[in-house]
């Protein structure tokens, strides 16, 4: 046998001692085999875990089936009485799992190659699609910048012109514009905690499918507002006529 | 015995080196049990499960996942295809910090880029484009969520990463705009930053605080490059790593309808 360290011992020593209510030199001599082991005489304290509630309230059915554990009057297991007072918490079985014996039958598949073969394949015409399309297209690069020379209309980029067209329609400095915005952002983040609608179907959930597609809607037309109609001076122009002011896309036009 | 003809004999021969190369010391330290580039790989229920469990990179994956969404219809790959642009523009982007100073040479790089640098045009175009296709799909992504229902119970959370996620996109794809220092980088992001000082209270320390003093300068050029080449990205790979744990830890992809 290993020797166990001495501090080890005297640890256990008085464990043993303040639960069994003797004394550590009675106890570190028990444990070192000099003296009979004290034997308990009352059923020892053993505290249960429970954090899941009573397994009728989950699933009435099943709780029916098996009963609680406690029921079963347990046989006297008298031998190494130490092992019950110097018992550990390892681990923490979740009841769910072991209760709820059958789990819902799922329909699955392998992920490869499953889902591995059709992520490849698209990423693949992905990364085609881009190579051709930087091939074809040439990004835009105009004059150095020059702080001095504003051009007009000077165009913010693509995914925020919606917010120019919008900013464009109030004095931002009165109305305050970036309120609704920042709080838009806000709801935004919450939404899943507003609604509160459990339904997936979208014929269940009607209001917020209108409501996410009037926003893409109106974030669309926006957009393509600011990036088809407006010209110097942030003017009503239209791309037919009076041409078009967007050169983060159509530089590639002029080039070369 | 049946004489071979010389194509079964290189036939044979080649399946054979194949078969001492794969099976040899060196494939199998590199390649753990149940990689189709080992000795032996045969198509089974336990090898599939393996090729997923033993692979780094493939194990961000489950070893199997719900039927329906591995259909192209229900995600159409929108949230792979996000993850995969952002790698394709981390590539495309070191590539590129080879050639560029975000110093007042930013402007003559980019041009030296483009003309006397080989690839360099296709490298600059595919970074671009990737980012702008990026914010249409990450915006995609995120309507395919919506209209799914998928951000409901247990995954409310992942949503709320999301869009922190949508926001990190706009962020990287605004301050790689002012890079190339050219008239349409330093407008568009003049107006963008003039945006942020209309927010209320601290519209101007904001603005400030983002062009490095009162307009875009130089100093706002090497602060976006900071920004860009550095912190967000940083930042958004912590949020993606917890939204791709999420995804598995709410119980795989959502649905079906
Ligand atoms: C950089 C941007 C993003 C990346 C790389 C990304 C990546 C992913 C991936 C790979 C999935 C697995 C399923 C799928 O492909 O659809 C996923 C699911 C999900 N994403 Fe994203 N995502 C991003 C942005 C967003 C945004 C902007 C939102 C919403 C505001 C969002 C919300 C969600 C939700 C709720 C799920 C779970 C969907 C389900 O279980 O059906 N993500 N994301």
């Amino acid at each position: 046998m290993v020797d166990i360290p001495e501090h080890l011992l005297q640890r256990s020593a008085e464990a043993r001692a303040k639960a069994l209510g003797i004394s550590v030199e009675q106890a570190l001599a028990e444990m070192k085999g000099e003296s009979d082991p004290t034997v308990i005489s009352k059923e020892p304290e053993v505290k249960t875990i429970d954090e899941t509630p009573a397994p009728a309230a989950e699933t009435p059915a099943p709780a029916a089936e098996t009963p609680a554990p406690a029921a079963e009057t347990p046989e006297e297991v008298d031998f190494a009485p130490e092992v019950k007072v110097t018992q550990r918490l390892l681990t923490v079985v979740k009841a769910k799992p072991i209760q709820k014996a059958v789990s819902e039958p799922v329909d699955k598949v392998n992920t490869w190659p499953h889902l591995m073969l059709p992520e490849f394949v698209s990423l693949m015409a992905m990364t085609a699609f881009l190579i051709l399309l930087s091939a074809i297209l040439q990004a835009p690069l105009l004059e150095e910048a020059n702080p001095n020379v504003t051009p007009n209309p000077a165009k913010a980029p693509w995914y925020f012109l919606g917010l120019q067209e919008l900013l464009s329609y109030w004095d931002p400095q009165i109305a305050g514009v970036m309120i609704p915005l920042v709080l838009g952002i806000a709801i935004w983040m919450a939404f899943p905690y507003i609604d509160r609608n459990p339904e997936t179907h979208p014929s269940k959930r009607k209001f917020a499918i209108m409501f996410y597609t009037f926003f893409l809607a109106g974030a669309g037309v926006l957009t393509i507002i600011g990036v088809l109609f407006r010209g110097p001076g942030w003017n009503w122009t239209y791309p037919w006529i009076d041409g078009i002011w967007f050169d983060d896309l159509l530089d590639w036009i002029h080039f070369e | 015995m049946q004489k071979l003809s010389l194509r079964d004999r290189i036939k044979k021969a080649r399946a054979s080196a194949s078969d001492s190369f794969r099976g040899g010391k060196l494939m199998s330290s590199i390649f753990r049990p149940g990689s189709p580039f080992r000795k032996g790989y045969v198509d089974s229920p336990r090898n599939r499960s393996y090729v997923v469990m033993n692979n780094v990179l493939y194990h961000l994956h489950p070893v199997k996942v719900k039927r329906h969404g591995v259909r192209l219809s229900y995600t159409l790959c929108l949230g792979g295809l996000s993850f995969f642009l952002f790698i394709v523009l981390t590539i495309t982007g070191i590539w590129l910090m080879f050639y560029f100073r975000p110093t007042e040479l930013a402007y003559v790089d980019i041009q030296t880029l483009q003309t006397s640098i080989a690839f360099g045009s296709l490298v600059r175009n595919m970074h671009r484009w990737g980012a702008h296709l990026m914010v249409l799909v990450v915006f995609l992504h995120m309507s395919r969520v919506f209209y799914h229902g998928a951000y409901k119970a247990p995954r409310e959370f992942n949503w709320v990463i999301g869009v922190i996620l949508l926001l990190l996109t706009l962020l990287l794809s605004f301050t790689g705009y002012l890079l190339p220092w050219d008239q349409l980088a330093i407008w568009a992001v003049t107006v963008g930053g003039n945006m942020a000082g209309y927010t209320p209270v601290i519209g101007a320390q904001a603005k400030f605080g983002l062009f490095a003093g009162l307009e875009a300068t130089t100093a706002t050029l090497l602060r976006f490059y900071v920004l860009h080449v550095l912190f967000l990205p940083f930042i958004i790979v912590i949020f993606m790593a917890v939204h791709f744990w999420r995804v598995r830890k709410d119980g795989g992809i959502s649905g079906p309808l």
